[in-house]
């Protein structure tokens, strides 16, 4: 697989993690801030790997997990109750609502689609100009340009049956509430690739200076997670703290502007609520009151309450980091990805589900 | 199938001229409209000496010891790049029957059609299974059809039942799984499931994906005339894929599974699709693989055998069985890392990014 396969080398690798080694003379805690990065660290066995003196920690970045309870609820009633097609990701669907996931609402005969675009929304609501179509936008800033252009596609087109359900988080202001919050204790970071490949890396400097912490935009394949690691220990070691960026054959200082421009036309920064973290200030996208029209939120007015998380479930606590998914006493026993009490054990991505399936930490019956 | 064989299976076998266009309930009936559509040429296309009896069921002649097994087969689409469901439905039968060290001989086929269904496509899909039939050297001796009303299927289920005499060399089991045994993967993993992908609505990208689908039972047949015993046992990774067979055997058989993650063949399509989708290969479904558990000492020979095979060109050993960690399959990553093979908790799903 070209261009795939160079980044799986096990003789650089194996360089990499001697000049970690040679490296690191005290212990650090270094988070990856996006799900993917947590994929590959123990898909690949990269923790075992690396040093007893570094520590990752397993950042909130993945939107499946963070995606508010109350908004998978809102999801399920509008594909059960007002008859819509609801489009979405795949990996949304088992996400259990306090009620139901997408997934039982389409096993009870509601018309759930898994898509791997927004714009295929936009032509099963021409084709099906009889029926609402709504389709579950959730993401980081990777998937914001997309979902905005959907929506444009639809106002240009007239397609007045399509709509978005909007969530959409930030990574910025999620690294800021991290290092904010007291418990944590974390030395530096990997930036997650593909958000900067549409953001840049313009919004890291301010933090890196302001809080006094390394970040480094690091790729996903095992030798960007190896190489992004050593290079934020450099800087630790070093006493830096700058932004530097290891997935420059994708990642652009500016980002990609014409992609910035979709996401801004369409969307405007807002509070948002994190399952298992809380409302983290400015850290979300709402749909911009020009495209009301096509914002589910406003076009349904659903009000459905919020629900409680389940008590025992300490996501907020393994999202910043302060503790490891093992360390958990429901992890593995109540709580398994068949039925997951918390944000993170719900995708593949979340820091619990990914040690769930991969490092071995349970006996698995 | 390539698309030119099956324009060739279809000039070799028009179409009747019939008085009906779609399937209907009264198909399914059992009177008047059961029997036109049988007598439209499923009689013919399928013709054998025990078939032709026309009988309530099948009267067979065997000896020894036997093996049997059945499968239904629900695909979506059911014309899909590769094959159609009426291959599947052939081959997925042969093929459980060869990993059980047997020859198939015999097959029940059952038709379970929603109302509705083009007379064209099950036409098509009566075709390939003839030739299906042909190929792996199996008859089809008895059958049913029933029709559900529009909504209460998906276009065509099927059901097959095979039997088939063991091989007289055969002596698979998981019980005969040792400490040392090589495992052989016959070739390229993942592209039943993501030809199937390549396809499917709100999915579709394009690409020159074909599904695996084929049957085994000669080249398994020609494996066990040669290495006999040393081929302790059989499997094919159809749902699921390869990690969730593996898992399955090391957790009920008490054995520890080592693999190679570099070492596991795979066709690059297949893999950046996979990488595209998020989607793991190795519990992707295959329909023309399968996964033999072979004695140390005889591994490559078994390996040499099954690359001059035109099912197992792309054959790899992709572990062995280990004494340490019982029940655990462990997975040597690309770049040296260790990661443990789970099975998955449901389906597996698309990722968002």
């Amino acid at each position: 697989m070209k261009y795939m396969s160079e980044y799986r080398d096990p003789v650089l690798a194996k360089q990499f993690l001697e000049e970690i080694k040679t490296t690191v003379t005290q212990p650090w805690s270094i988070m990856e801030v996006c799900g993917g990065q947590t994929h590959s660290l123990v898909k690949n066995g990269i923790i075992e790997m690396l040093p007893d003196e570094v520590t990752m920690i397993h950042g909130p970045g993945c939107p499946v997990c963070v995606t508010p309870l109350n908004l998978i609820d809102k999801a399920v009633y509008l594909a059960t109750e007002k008859g819509v097609i609801l489009c979405s990701f795949g990996d949304m669907l088992r996400v259990p609502g306090s009620q139901k996931s997408l997934l039982e609402a389409k096993a009870e005969g509601a018309d759930v689609r898994v898509l791997y675009s927004p714009l295929e929304a936009v032509k099963i609501a021409e084709d099906n100009p009889d029926k609402e179509v709504v389709f579950f936008a959730v993401g980081f800033e990777t998937t914001a340009p997309a979902n905005a252009l959907s929506v444009v596609h639809a106002h240009i087109r007239g397609v007045k049956n399509y709509s978005i359900l909007a969530s959409h988080v930030l990574v910025p202001p999620a690294i800021k509430a991290v290092i904010d919050d007291e418990e944590s204790k974390i030395d530096g970071f990997l930036a997650a690739g593909h958000v900067c490949t549409i953001m840049g890396n313009a919004e890291y400097h301010p933090i890196s200076e302001k809080f006094e912490v390394p970040i480094v935009v690091t790729g996903f394949e095992p030798l960007d997670v190896l190489q992004g690691i050593l290079m934020v220990l450099r800087q630790l070691e070093q006493k830096k703290a700058e932004v530097e960026n290891q997935y420059a054959r994708i990642v652009r200082e500016e980002g990609n502007p014409d992609a910035q421009k979709v996401i801004h036309e369409v969307f405007e920064v807002k509070n948002q609520m994190w399952r298992g973290i809380g409302e983290i200030p400015e850290s979300g996208y709402a749909v911009r009151e020009e495209f009301a029209a096509f914002d589910a939120a406003k076009k349904f007015s659903v009000n459905i309450a919020e629900a409680p998380e389940h008590p025992d479930c300490i996501s907020g606590q393994i999202m910043k980091g302060i503790k490891k998914p093992f360390e958990c006493a429901q992890f593995g026993k109540t709580c398994k990805p068949t039925n997951p009490l918390g944000a993170p054990m719900v995708s593949s991505e979340g820091a619990c589900a990914a040690y769930y399936h991969f490092s071995g930490m349970v006996e698995q019956a | 199938m390539s698309e030119e064989g099956k324009l060739r299976m279809q000039l070799q076998c028009p179409m009747p001229k019939l008085d009906f266009e779609v399937i209907t309930l009264g198909h399914g009936s059992g009177g008047v409209l059961t029997n036109k559509l049988l007598d439209s040429g499923v009689f013919d296309l399928l013709s054998n000496d025990i078939l032709d009896e026309r009988h309530d069921g099948a009267t067979l002649d065997v000896k020894g010891k036997m093996a049997f097994s059945t499968d239904s087969f629900l695909v979506s689409p059911i014309f899909f790049p590769g094959g159609d469901i009426g291959e599947l439905a052939v081959n997925g039968t042969v093929n459980d029957l060869a990993m059980c060290g047997a020859i198939p001989q015999h097959l029940s086929l059952s038709f379970i059609i929603e109302e509705g269904l083009p007379m064209k496509d099950f036409w098509e899909i009566l075709v390939s299974i003839k030739f299906a039939c042909e190929k792996a050297g199996v008859k089809v001796v008895t059958g049913d059809t029933k029709v559900v009303e529009k909504g209460k299927g998906d276009k065509i289920f099927i059901n097959t039942s095979g039997i088939g005499e063991l091989h007289p060399k055969a002596t698979i089991s998981a019980k005969r799984i040792q400490n040392g045994d090589q495992i052989i993967l016959s070739g390229n993993m993942a592209s039943h499931g993501m030809a199937i992908m390549s396809v499917r609505e709100g999915l579709e990208f394009d690409s020159e994906i074909e599904s695996d689908t084929t049957n085994l039972n000669h080249t398994i047949n020609g494996l066990i005339d040669e290495f006999g015993d040393a081929i302790h046992c059989l499997t094919d990774p159809t749902r699921g894929g390869v990690a969730t067979v593996l898992k399955e055997i090391a957790q009920t058989e008490n054995l520890g599974i080592e693999l190679s993650q570099a070492k596991i063949p795979i066709d690059n399509q297949v893999a950046s699709a996979c990488e595209l989708l998020g989607l793991d290969p190795l519990y992707v479904a295959n329909e023309g693989l399968f996964v033999a558990f072979v004695d140390e000492d005889k591994a490559e020979a078994v390996l040499s055998a099954l690359r001059g095979d035109q099912n197992g060109t792309n054959a790899a050993i992709i572990g062995s069985v280990v004494e340490d960690h019982s029940k655990q399959v462990i997975m040597e990553s690309a770049i040296g890392g260790k990661r443990v093979i789970s099975m998955l908790p449901g389906e597996q799903l698309p990722r968002i990014c």
